[in-house]
């Protein structure tokens, strides 16, 4: 029988949303207040969703200390309390938070056994956030 | 297709121990929560009905029908209760049970909801969802 478990956790970071292929005034007329030079921060919120069938000997769709150590190692030591425009990932492309959504999604995808992860949702603020599944 | 959802609190202890497994074994798996004196948790339940709103009264189902049947079917008997010792469906043998991790609370509040749910107007139950704390939480959408 197929169920889901989510998680929440937290990572603190800063970004500067800037395309270099556009002008100067391009940034600052698509991007307004994230295009500040000296960039801003968030407490991003990462919810991960892992579906399949439920174990009947442990009741569980996944060992929550297992998920733990996988978010651990792949997210959150890589981007909390970094600057994410200073990471490989976003060296050629702008760390908006559909992006981030996006990469985060690829790197446990990878790193969690095959067809599990169901969805990423990230949060930037209480107001916004986006989500990515295998679609 | 209209999604509407009703969220309810109840606050319950349980523990996990599977029987057929060695003590060792429940502690390695379960850790803390394999404590055979338990622990508790404020839980949040929400309940996702799927239909069409009725063309007289614009509801897919009454919010304090759904509401009347969340009580009476799930928190009655799960609300400052012992999952283990107080809830049939988590009752334990000698050698079997079914443990009280939140995924077989997600499945176990959809079998007690669905009967009631699906007999009204056409709705549908869609989606159930527990959280243990605000940053766990299980659903079960009656897959198979």
């Amino acid at each position: 029988m197929k169920a889901y478990f989510g998680r929440r956790y937290t990572i603190s970071a800063s970004h500067r949303l800037h395309a270099d292929t556009l002008t100067v005034e391009e940034n600052l007329a698509t991007y307004g207040k994230c295009n500040n030079p000296n960039g801003h921060g968030h407490n991003y919120v990462v919810e991960v969703l892992v579906g399949g069938s439920v174990d009947p000997e442990t009741g569980m769709v996944i060992n929550l200390a297992a998920l733990d150590e996988v978010v651990r190692t792949k997210v959150i030591e890589r981007f909390d309390h970094t600057n994410l425009n200073l990471d490989p990932l976003f060296l050629n492309r702008v760390p908006t938070t559909e992006n981030l959504c996006r990469e985060v999604f690829a790197l446990l995808k990878d790193a969690l056994p095959a067809g599990e992860l169901e969805r990423v949702r990230m949060e930037e603020t209480e107001n916004n956030f986006f989500e990515c599944s295998s679609e | 297709m209209i999604y509407l959802t009703r969220r309810a609190t109840f606050s319950a202890s349980h523990y996990y121990w599977n029987p057929a497994w060695t003590a060792e074994k429940n502690e390695q798996v379960f850790g803390r929560c394999a404590r055979r004196a338990g622990h508790g948790h404020n839980y949040t339940l929400e309940v996702t009905v799927a239909g069409e709103p009725d063309t007289v009264t614009g509801f897919v189902v009454d919010l304090k029908w759904l509401r009347d049947v969340i009580d009476r079917e799930v928190l009655t008997a799960w609300d400052h209760r012992h999952l283990n010792l107080d809830v049939p469906e988590f009752a334990v043998t000698e050698s079997t049970a079914t443990i009280p991790t939140t995924e077989n609370l997600a499945i176990a509040a959809w079998r007690r909801l669905q009967s009631a749910v699906s007999a009204a107007n056409g709705a549908q139950l869609s989606r159930v969802r527990i959280y243990e704390t605000p940053e766990i939480f299980a659903e079960f959408r009656g897959e198979p």
